[in-house]
């Protein structure tokens, strides 16, 4: 909300000489924060031209470009060279004849961007056309201003090159623009921001004229007939609870409105359109009531303000035809049939407008008109707000009402348009004054005077409060218990309206006393506990990947309903069950992964289109895994705490979402160098990275091959899992199919793990073995075996031969070939003995050696070479 | 080795003369001081101290004499030995040295050269920001909550006092799942995380939730669908604004130093009542952008940290939390703003892209 200087100082006292940067200063210390600060700050000279000649041509960049002849009085190059001004223009909205605003060299526009005459496009330009944001009017920027455009042909009538374009455009004062928050819709309004600046200023005597002060007629029963039937209200609140209709005859709608209207009206970032629509618009940016002027003479019958019957439309004044919801609240015309038509009878029965929304082209006031009514309402801010956002139109209208209108003030606004119509146009106000009034008064709440203070911290003292709450508007009566008293919230405050207002009470206390005086106190909690184990040991996980070489991404869940084809995933894979967004910000990416490796594959694609070429990725995040179709999670009451069924059916409606790590590398494991070449990245980096995060867990995994697990090859993955058999997760190169379709380089490989397996086994406090500080003994042996016997299960076999004085085994050396039986490989590996209490001897070591082999062949067939 | 002589004959004997026995000596040292390497010393040792060497051959014929000139021939030819031999050992010791130090220096390595043959990981700064105002409140007594991120509509919107007709619970900003009246959605903040917290435990309560929320936003410099939000909530007895200003300033100090001020002032949000908005001092020109401005914070010298209030008293009450008798406090930011703050990072994009250069800048701490 915008609101210029000269106009604030109209209904409070500026502090000697406070600038717009002081004055939003002020308005940011009561609670509005401060959007922006317009006009001030452009030095001329800024002129009206009219664009007498221009040539056209197309640049390189395929950019047209206007060298323009510009008549701009006597200014400029008049006076230095004797001839119209020639400025180069990269706009192509305007015509020859148009008037424009011309800044010439020697000015100054916002943001302290000076003016000079300068080559451009070939040839100089001796200043520039401008558009709206260069002169901090608007933010259009997509033609230059042509001011019979901006202000109406009518306004510009006497408008001559030369003139100062300062004045004309109001540009020479300062405009503050506030952020207005939900709960103040008071503040859409000078009235309103004129009042926050006078708090701001310690709201001294005097100091705040309410300009809806104004006296107004009595109602009577000569005026335009309005019914208002509400016969659905929403949640028991009447749509519309007041409406004042006044009536003014014989008005020139065609008269212009005055220059300082037009000017206000531009300052607040608003057209200057009509007589009729300036003067609405100037009294509701001044009071905050949003008014609508009707042509009297088009309508037939009782302004009847109800809900809309299905199916019935409405064209609205931008244009658009509406097809209206029964929830809809109308402004409609009764018709010569009069206000009994329901379904119509009356057959002229019109719809004049959504309610708080925006007028009906058919009742428009135009040029022709001469009678015009004044309507000045009240309506329920829920509807308002729902017929906003169900048609997706928002209006100044709706933007007030949704927020709340002061219910107090329609009759002075109404008066206020009336005078103001017969001041600018002629005629005459209608001695008629229609004004249904069904509001009341908000009830008084009662507020302990300590409650504040217990609220903020800050001890404010008795009296303190009650000025406080003076000041606001609020009507203040002292109790017997002098503890408390009661209040009753001015009329524009219906946000302090509500069950238990103390909160808000307090934050009017804060923020009038100053938030800033509230002190600072660290707040102590006794006992935390730390981090979780869960927490932890995520860190442990993302450490150590990052420690052995893999760069940690985040990438986006959405992934798209083919991407299942592509990673091969079976039928029947739980993989394939995601949920689906109703609203996904691209229709080709409508569901949620099921694994992270489904969207990492995303980051390592990029990452390659970057001309990476050695890339090794892990991702730590949450998948969604719905399990079946999604249940419907129950919306209980909010007045308590939902009751335990209720919790229950809220939380198992929430599909399961594990934690995974995916990981993925292609190029380079080691870099090529001095050194030597480098080593491409394989299926046994994978293991290793899933080895190296389980081994930081001291949680034992068992690996073995599983070739039926997509996206990973057949012959090249590893699935992982706890000795109890629980999956960790997969590890190895990835499916040649998979990786063309994913349009990934050959090779690639990938793993993904369970964190929250991970972390369900490593809860344990690890406890210490004791280790021998004996001697240890080695032995090699080379054992045959079919070449389609894991290692995996000849180490095993080894192990559990050799009895518990082995310390370690590692193969060594593996061996296919023609030395020896085809379709077999050699495997030798290094038996390392010790014992936890002795040396051991020559014939123990060999003895369970033998034992090892033994329960080898025994198991696998293996025979010792 | 021959015996005593009993026959003895000067003339035999000529060696033991005492210029013949210098001579040697003199010999043996030019020889020693002569020889550059280890080689030549063991030659000159052979020749001068060997089995055929002058003074071997002399000290051979001490055994010709007769026994009144024994003794002094033999101190003698014992001195002119120890001498020459204290000569070659003297020598030994400066060759070996010379040839150690000719090895240290033969066997030096370019040190420069690269040496890197894996590359580092890192983690994504994003995590890393939220490890460190995580630990920051951890350290003061504060414990970390977390929930999902598809949430139910109830637990990111009503209870937060969000209600039906909330401009949020429209199309515009929030994920809905599929289908729409399965009372699912993305979660748009992480106060859900509060409200389950307040379910599931009684008072006092000092979490801070970090997490991944979701917004219908096109990606651009400011915008990202994903983004990262950490917040903090505190139910006790006699909590006061003056406890959140307190906790935001211990927030700011831990992100942006020290000393860091700041200054509030109101504002509305649907679940705090009263509700505040809090600016730091810029911590580019410390609240003095000087006539050339400040691109940091624009030239006002202020930076807007985030929203934050005492947390209204329908959403006590929807946890069944009594707000008579407690009171809470909940404040909360975006993770990209402060890191783009803090760290001087451009866009989003950068962040959300996933590229490994990006990462890799931050390492493992910042
Ligand atoms: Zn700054």
């Amino acid at each position: 909300m915008r609101a210029p200087l000269t106009w604030l100082a109209e209904y409070t006292d500026l502090a000697a000489g406070a600038r717009g940067v002081d004055v939003a200063a002020s308005l940011v210390s009561v609670g509005l924060e401060e959007e922006d600060l317009h006009g001030g700050d452009i030095t001329g000279p800024l002129v009206v031209g009219r664009v007498l000649e221009f040539e056209e041509t197309i640049q390189k960049n395929g950019k047209p470009i206007r060298y323009c002849v510009v008549d701009v009085g006597q200014n400029g190059q008049m006076v230095t060279e004797g001839r119209h001004q020639e400025i180069v223009c990269g706009a192509t909205n305007f015509e020859v004849g148009d008037l424009v605003v011309v800044v010439l060299p020697g000015a100054t526009l916002p943001g302290g961007f000076h003016i000079t005459a300068r080559k451009t496009y070939g040839r100089m330009s001796n200043g520039m056309i401008c558009a709206e944001d260069e002169i901090g009017i608007g933010h259009d920027h997509a033609g230059i201003i042509v001011l019979p455009r901006l202000l109406g042909e009518e306004h510009v009538a006497d408008v001559k090159p030369g003139d100062d374009a300062i004045a004309l455009l109001g540009l020479g004062e300062e405009t503050i623009e506030a952020n207005v928050t939900p709960d103040r819709g008071y503040c859409f309004s000078v009235r309103g921001l004129a009042r926050e600046y006078w708090h701001s200023q310690g709201s001294p005597a005097g100091g705040f004229r309410d300009p809806a002060l104004i006296e107004t007629p009595q109602p009577n029963e000569s005026g335009h007939p309005v019914v208002l039937r509400d016969e659905a209200p929403l949640d028991g609140v009447p749509g519309c609870d007041r409406f004042v209709a006044r009536v003014v005859r014989g008005v020139d709608a065609a008269a212009p409105s005055p220059a300082w209207m037009q000017k206000r009206i531009a300052q607040m970032g608003m057209r200057p359109i009509s007589l009729a629509v300036d003067v609405t618009n100037y009294v509701m940016l001044a009071l905050g009531q949003p008014l609508h002027a009707y042509d009297l003479d088009t309508l037939g019958g009782p302004i009847v303000v109800r809900r809309a019957r299905s199916g019935e439309k409405l064209t609205t004044l931008d244009d658009v035809e509406r097809t209206l919801d029964p929830e809809d609240l109308l402004i409609t015309d009764a018709g010569d049939g009069g206000e009994g038509g329901e379904g119509g009878e009356g057959g002229s029965e019109t719809v004049l407008g959504l309610a708080g929304v925006m007028g009906g082209a058919s009742s428009e006031v135009s040029a022709t008109t001469t009678n015009v009514l004044i309507e000045a309402a009240h309506f329920d801010p829920t509807s308002v707000a729902r017929t906003s956002r169900r048609h997706r139109l928002v209006s100044e209208a709706s933007k007030r009402f949704e927020r709340g209108v002061d219910p107090a003030i329609p009759a002075a606004a109404a008066e206020m348009a009336a005078r103001l119509l017969v001041e600018h146009g002629g005629g005459q106000i209608d001695p008629g004054v229609t004004d249904l009034d069904h509001t009341s008064r908000p009830h008084a709440f009662r507020l302990e005077l300590a409650e504040p203070s217990r609220i903020v911290g800050v001890d404010y003292p008795r009296e303190r409060v009650l000025q406080v709450l003076r000041d606001l508007g609020a009507e203040v009566r002292e109790t017997e218990d002098e503890r408390y008293v009661e209040v009753t919230p001015p009329s524009w405050r219906p946000d302090l309206v509500n069950d238990s207002p103390a909160p808000d009470y307090a934050e009017e206390i804060a923020r009038i006393d100053g938030y800033n005086n509230i002190p600072s106190i660290t707040p102590t909690p006794t006992e935390g506990r730390g981090l979780t184990h869960g927490q932890k040991t995520r860190r442990v996980v993302a450490d150590a990947l990052a420690g052995a070489g893999f760069t940690e991404v985040l990438s986006y869940p959405f992934v798209a309903p083919e991407l299942a084809d592509q990673l091969m995933l079976p039928a029947d894979d739980d993989r394939r069950r995601a949920v689906r967004l109703a609203n996904p910000l691209s229709e080709e990416r409508p569901l949620l992964r099921t694994s992270v490796l489904s969207s990492l594959v995303d980051v390592l694609r990029r990452n390659i289109s970057r001309g990476q070429k050695d890339v090794a990725l892990f991702e730590m995040g949450l998948v969604f895994r719905p399990g079946g179709p999604l249940g419907r999670a129950p919306l209980p009451s909010v007045a308590h705490r939902p009751s335990e069924a209720e919790l229950e059916q809220l939380y198992a409606a929430v599909p399961a979402q594990p934690r995974r790590v995916g990981i993925i590398a292609t190029g380079l494991a080691e870099q090529a160098g001095w050194w030597g070449s480098g080593r491409l990245v394989e299926w046994s980096d994978m293991v290793a990275a899933v080895e190296a995060v389980a081994a930081a867990l001291v949680v034992p995994v068992v690996v073995s091959a599983d070739a039926d697990h997509a996206p990973w090859h057949p012959g090249r993955c590893a699935r992982i899992t706890l000795t109890d058999g629980t999956l960790v997760g997969h590890a190895g190169e990835l499916h040649p199919k998979a990786l063309s379709a994913l349009d990934l380089p050959p090779r690639t490989v990938a793993a993904e793990i369970d964190v929250d397996v991970l972390t369900t086994a490593s809860d344990r406090a690890v406890q210490a073995a004791p280790f021998s500080t004996f001697p240890a003994a080695l032995t090699d042996i080379a054992l045959l075996v079919r070449s389609d016997v894991p290692a995996g299960d000849v180490e095993s076999a080894l192990r559990r031969g050799a009895g518990e004085s082995l310390e370690s085994v590692t193969l060594f050396d593996v061996y296919e070939g023609d030395r020896i039986e085809a379709g077999h490989r050699s495997l030798a590996y290094r038996l390392t003995f010790r014992a936890a209490d002795r040396t051991l001897t020559t014939d123990e070591v060999n003895g369970f050696r033998d034992a090892a082999v033994a329960e080898a062949a025994r198991a696998v067939g293996a025979v010792q070479r | 080795m021959s015996g005593p002589n009993t026959n003895y004959d000067p003339v035999e004997v000529s060696a033991l003369d005492p210029e013949n026995v210098d001579a040697a000596v003199a010999d043996a040292l030019t020889a020693i001081a002569a020889a550059a390497s280890l080689d030549d010393l063991k030659a000159v040792r052979i020749a001068h101290q060997g089995e055929r060497s002058p003074l071997a051959l002399a000290n051979r014929e001490i055994g010709a004499l007769p026994p009144s000139a024994k003794a002094e021939a033999g101190k003698r030819v014992g001195q002119a030995r120890g001498r020459v031999g204290a000569a070659l050992a003297t020598r030994q010791a400066e060759l070996e040295a010379e040839r150690d130090e000719r090895i240290l220096v033969e066997e030096r390595v370019d040190v420069t050269m690269p040496v890197v043959r894996r590359p580092f990981g890192a983690r994504h700064p994003i995590e890393l920001v939220a490890q460190r105002l995580v630990d920051a409140f951890v350290g003061m007594g504060w414990e970390v909550a977390e929930g999902p991120e598809l949430e139910a509509e109830w637990l990111n919107f009503d209870a937060l006092n969000l209600g039906p007709d909330h401009p949020a619970r429209q199309m515009q900003d929030t994920f809905f799942l599929d289908p729409v009246d399965s009372g699912l959605v993305l979660r748009t903040h992480t106060s859900p995380v509060q409200i389950r917290t307040m379910l599931r435990e009684d008072p006092p309560i000092y979490i801070v939730a970090p997490g991944k929320v979701y917004r219908t936003d096109d990606l651009d410099a400011t915008h990202t669908p994903v983004f990262h939000q950490i917040e903090c909530l505190a139910v006790d007895k006699g909590l006061t604004m003056a406890h959140l200003r307190g906790a935001i300033d211990a927030f700011v100090k831990i992100m942006f130093g020290e000393g860091t001020r700041t200054r509030v002032r109101a504002s509305y949000f649907p679940f705090t009542e009263p509700s505040m908005e809090t600016d730091f001092v810029c911590f580019a020109c410390h609240g003095d952008p000087g006539p050339d401005g400040c691109r940091t914070c624009g030239g006002s010298g202020w930076i807007e940290l985030g929203g934050s209030g005492m947390v209204n008293r329908k959403v006590l009450q929807a946890c069944g939390i009594d707000p008579d008798v407690y009171s809470g406090f909940a404040f909360g930011l975006g993770i990209e703003r402060a890191l783009m703050l803090r760290h001087g990072v451009q866009g989003m994009h950068e962040m959300v892209e996933g590229d490994v250069r990006f990462s890799r800048q931050f390492g493992m701490e910042v």
